[in-house]
């Protein structure tokens, strides 16, 4: 078990907004997953870097070369609200 | 010529030497799938233009102008892969109507090569799933027995591959997502090792574990897609600049003298018996064929379940971040916009637009990364991969290619397994460590279960030895007991 | 000090990176576009987009971490700092968190008479958000300054007073225009000034709670909202109230800060390495070759100046503030090999006429090598100084060089004894009453008469020296 106000409280971090319902089922589902994947704990990992990256792969870096492969109509093409090209939210004051 | 029983290096052949016109093949293909999608749900949506652009393929063939491997060759494409014009939802409804303006790396390679895109695949939402049941657009059946799955994420391109609705499908696999339905499929499906295949423009799930790869129907054309979309690519700096073999060209099934390993950790029982069985011969085949068997051992893999999904859901917790109704995608209802404060408006919706495994796997990863349990969970995770890692290079010092199950059984009943999340997450014991490590890894159809649905048996070889497993996978194929056989859609 | 109190002042300098293209994608980075033209699907978040760095930006990076002494580290990390708003397109902001690419620098520099030192904890790489417009009940949102690469130089609390923190910005500013890593365009938010402030009871070891003070965009604004903020916290400890750690904005028409609106939550960011980039590996020879191409900094030219071409302190001050004056002063001097007659010429014509016509060096239309040749000409005797000034403000006109503007306009010196004492006698001979009373005395102070007369019938050509000798000898002799 996670407890419902962690629960609530990581719902807030993540940005989703759940119900009663689910933070009961997400207390008791991800209290069960977290309790089994705990057992990495029993690993001794002293000294040993994390590794994000498995695998060998040759540094690249980008010319600074600018270049304008889009429209703006392009890129606000999805937009759920905009005005002209630009994205309209909420007011965020 | 059946083209739709056909290859993917006869059908190429066949348009370059204009025995078949590109038109003329997909129009078959295209017919087909239409027909046979409403029994499947593999195709979430149709190219419109693939006749048109079969056409062009034509006229430029005409002109006497060189066309690339994939000449006219019907591709389907998972929802992960983003493709200019058409619909790219990641089986999510918070994709749903998304037109991305470009395509991935990977497409514009095929298309470049002269294949066709069909359309798009369904799968479980954001790849999070083993099963296609997570999909906002609704399950994908399996062809070989329509009440079971078809395995997931990559559900939708192995069904549709299977049942012949385009001649090659691309997958994407983080966990198993290309191998596990290749394998309830009985397909062949390749994940080639992290850093092969350009990542831009793939929905990402977990940007260190995904790799795009072939669900097709022969080993030959396995290695011939691969061959197509692998290279660096300058999009991507997670690409290896190493240059690409001709593994289509290379392709032999002499496996005279090869060590095979097996994992001793792997062996302790628990399979179904008709995995086990299919695994067993396929040892007892490549032992036939003057392979030599030997044991090899990861200890590490024993965490590979946990390791992988705190990496995985902790990743995606972050790349699933930019989904919040700003920029493109679904956005919640709001009657009065101007009156909305910002956290209402996230919340909502994502809270909406998520299915609820997405929602649970982006819980379980901001609670891994969040204050205080960074340490416990993420790092730790990223420490003991290396772990396994290492026992992986400790493994394949002592033999080429590594055999093992896929998964723990064939396909089941749709259904059947969707009440309990972590049980779900075990299923993918024989898949996952092949991602945390890099590896290439891939799934060959070999035998068949007693209710007749395909079992395959997994390959898997060092870091950027594509060659030896696909050339081991070729060998398993020419004695396989199910090559050839499809579905009875 | 203040009212028995201590001012503790460190400060967060975010440096645009002056690159042709963003951090992580090709967009081009120039200031006037139009909404969101400049942007991409990656610098817009658009799914399954990847960052690949820029190499400029890292080179720019490298550059000012050596120009601040700091170790520039072989391994650093980009990490994703994870949080919810709608000008950063991702849900994250891809920066560098425990393992920055520079670290462990300091920076030297006057303020008033003293000498102050600053430690440089580190600075790291980072992309910018983009921009939130405010229109009546919406907000708009622009992408176009998403993704452009920052350098964000972070101070200890080595600060103390007002005035400490704004030549400390105004010295970062300074390098980085030398550096050419950036415009140091305050306004243009070019660089961007965060000063975190607290005051402590001197004597006191511990520091006080802090505030931060943003949207401060000129330095004077860095001086005035520091000054607002340490009164205003003891203000608070001296009726006894408690300071909270808090982000507050300058209000540079109210001359106050504010506190900024809170949210309930605090921040928890979920930094963890992004996997879409490797580890920033940067190689010895890299490191090297940057620092062989690093140019001289003001704090080591003003000294040269000083001591080598024997310029005042002022002088020299002002020629090395920003780094092409410093070169055009150089290069003007290694024409004329007069170090003084161009310090002085460029502090006062050439400043005088760039202010006036609110000029950069670089635009002026009197080339350093036309400015030294120029001076060359009055160090030959081929004009006089007082011509000299016409010529040059010929130059200013027509941006030709000066021997040609002497030649069309005739201005050379007359240097010929006879050609001046025929002068001199016309002069002379018009002038009979002055004469008459130079040499009786009557009438005192004539001799500067007779100069100029001279002079100016010679339309200032005549050398001054000659005219000198040949009157002193004509009227006293
Ligand atoms: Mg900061
Ligand atoms: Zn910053």
């Amino acid at each position: 078990m996670i407890d419902k106000k962690t629960i609530k409280h990581i719902a807030k971090l993540a940005r989703l907004e759940i119900t009663e319902d689910e933070a009961d089922e997400y207390s008791q589902q991800l209290g069960k997953a977290m309790a089994h994947f705990e057992q990495i704990s029993k690993v001794d990992t002293t000294g040993i870097e994390p590794l994000v990256t498995p695998t060998e792969i040759d540094d690249f870096w980008r010319e600074d070369v600018a270049t304008q492969e889009f429209t703006p109509e392009e890129m606000t093409s999805n937009a759920p609200a905009k005005a002209g090209n630009l994205f309209k939210v909420p007011p965020v004051v | 010529m059946d083209l739709i029983q056909a290859s993917i290096v006869d059908i190429a052949e066949a348009v370059k030497t204009k025995k078949v016109s590109a038109k003329e093949v997909i129009t078959q293909f295209i017919r087909r799938a239409e027909n046979l999608n409403p029994k499947l749900n593999a195709y979430t949506s149709f190219n419109k233009d693939a006749v048109k652009e079969a056409e062009a393929i034509d006229v430029r063939l005409a002109k006497g102008e060189e066309i690339g491997a994939l000449a006219g060759v019907p591709f389907g494409l998972k929802e992960m892969f983003c493709t200019k014009g058409l619909v790219t939802n990641a089986g999510s409804k918070i994709l749903q109507n998304f037109i991305p303006p470009y395509d991935a790396t990977v497409v514009e390679r095929l298309k470049k090569a002269g294949a066709i895109v069909t359309g798009k695949l369904n799968q479980d939402e954001f790849a999070m799933g083993s099963s296609n049941e997570t999909s906002f657009y609704g399950n994908v059946k399996n062809p070989w027995n329509l009440e079971c799955v078809p395995g997931g994420s990559s559900g939708g391109s192995a069904a549709a591959q299977a049942a012949r609705l385009c001649a090659g499908a691309l997958g994407t696999d983080t966990g198993g997502s290309i191998r596990q339905p290749a394998s309830f499929c009985g397909i062949v499906g390749v994940k080639p090792t992290y850093g092969r295949v350009s990542r831009y423009g793939i929905i990402a799930y977990a940007s260190s574990l995904d790799q795009a790869g072939p669900m097709v129907s022969t080993v030959k054309d396995a290695a011939l897609t691969m061959e197509v979309i692998s290279g660096h690519d300058e999009r991507d700096s997670t690409t290896s600049q190493r240059k690409v073999p001709s593994w289509s060209k290379e392709l032999s099934a002499n496996v005279k003298g090869l060590k095979v390993g097996l994992i001793k950790e792997y062996m302790q029982g628990g399979l179904h018996v008709d995995v086990q069985k299919t695994v067993d011969q396929a040892i007892a085949g490549l032992k036939s064929l003057g392979a030599e068997i030997i044991e090899v051992s990861i200890p590490m893999t024993e965490f590979s379940i946990p390791v992988y999904y705190l990496i995985a859901a902790s990743e995606a917790s972050s790349n699933l971040a930019r989904y919040d109704g700003v920029k493109y995608g679904y956005r919640a209802e709001f009657t009065n916009l101007s009156a909305v404060e910002l956290d209402d408006f996230y919340g909502k919706t994502r809270g909406q637009g998520f299915g609820k495994e997405v929602k649970r796997r982006i819980m379980l990863g901001t609670y891994c990364l969040s204050s205080g349990y960074y340490d416990a969970y993420y790092n730790k995770a990223g420490q003991v991969r290396r772990m396994i890692v290492n026992q992986y290079k400790e493994a394949f010092a002592k033999c080429d290619v590594i055999l093992s199950p896929v998964t723990v059984s064939p396909a089941f009943k749709i259904g059947e397994r969707v009440s309990d999340p972590l049980t779900m997450y075990l299923n993918d014991i024989y898949t996952t460590s092949t991602n945390l490590a890099g590896l290439p890894g891939m799934s060959v159809p070999f035998g068949m279960s007693a209710e007749g649905l395909p079992v395959g048996v997994q390959l898997t070889a060092g870091h950027y030895e594509e060659q030896k497993m696909l050339n081991v996978g070729y060998a398993l194929e020419g004695i396989s007991s199910v090559k050839g056989k499809t579905p009875n859609v | 000090m203040y009212r028995g109190y201590e001012a503790v002042i460190g400060i967060e300098i975010h440096v645009q990176l002056n690159t042709d293209s963003k951090m992580f994608c090709a967009d081009s980075t120039l200031f006037n576009a139009g909404d969101n033209e400049n942007t991409s699907p990656v610098s817009v978040g658009m799914p399954g987009t990847l960052p690949v760095v820029n190499k400029k930006a890292i080179e720019f990076a490298i550059k000012t971490g050596l120009a601040l002494e700091c170790e520039i580290r072989k391994k650093s990390v980009f990490s994703r700092k994870n949080y919810f708003y709608p000008d950063l397109p991702k849900g994250y902001q891809i920066s560098q968190y425990d393992q920055p690419i520079c670290e462990h620098g300091t920076i030297t520099f006057k303020v008033g008479d003293k000498t102050k030192t600053v430690s440089i904890t580190r600075a790291h790489l980072e992309e910018d958000a983009g921009k939130s417009i405010h229109q009546g009940e919406f907000t708009m949102i622009n992408y176009n300054r998403a993704g452009i690469p920052l350098l964000e130089i972070v101070t200890g609390p080595d600060m103390r007073t007002p005035q400490e923190a704004a030549d400390y910005g105004r010295t970062i500013r300074q390098i980085v225009r030398y550096l050419g890593v950036c415009d140091g365009n305050l306004e243009e938010g070019s660089m961007r000034c965060d000063c975190n402030v607290s005051v402590r009871k001197v004597g006191v070891e511990k520091f006080g709670t802090r505030t931060e003070l943003k949207n401060i965009n000129s330095f004077r604004f860095v001086e005035k909202a520091i000054e607002y903020e340490i009164e205003r916290q003891i203000d608070m400890l001296e009726r006894g109230e408690k300071i909270t750690q808090e982000t507050r904005l300058w209000d540079p028409d109210k001359n106050k800060t504010f506190a900024m609106r809170t949210k309930e939550d605090a921040h928890d960011y979920r930094y963890f390495p992004d996997p879409d980039l490797k580890p920033l590996v940067v190689s010895e020879e890299l490191i090297r070759r940057i620092r062989s191409e690093l140019p001289e900094l003001p704090i080591a030219k003003k000294t040269r100046f000083v001591s080598a071409h024997g310029l005042p302190e002022y002088d020299a001050e002002v020629l090395t503030s920003e780094k092409d004056l410093a070169d055009y002063y150089e290069m003007t001097a290694k024409i004329c090999l007069n170090h003084k007659a161009a310090s002085n010429w460029i502090m006062t014509e050439v400043l005088r006429e760039l202010n006036s016509n609110n000029l950069e060096v670089k635009a002026s239309p009197v080339k350093a090598a036309q400015l030294g040749q120029l001076i060359a000409l009055i160090d030959k005797g081929t004009i006089s100084g007082k011509i000299a000034k016409v010529v040059f403000m010929e130059m200013w006109k027509t941006s030709k060089d000066p021997e040609v503007i002497v030649k069309e306009k005739g201005l050379i010196q007359i240097s010929d004894p006879l050609t001046i004492e025929k002068i001199v006698d016309e002069v002379l001979a018009a002038n009979a009453q002055q004469v008459e009373d130079h040499k009786s005395g009557k009438k005192k102070n004539l001799f500067g008469f007779f100069v100029g007369a001279v002079l100016k019938a010679s339309k200032g050509q005549a050398n001054p020296e000659l005219v000198n000798e040949i009157l002193q000898k004509k009227l006293n002799g």
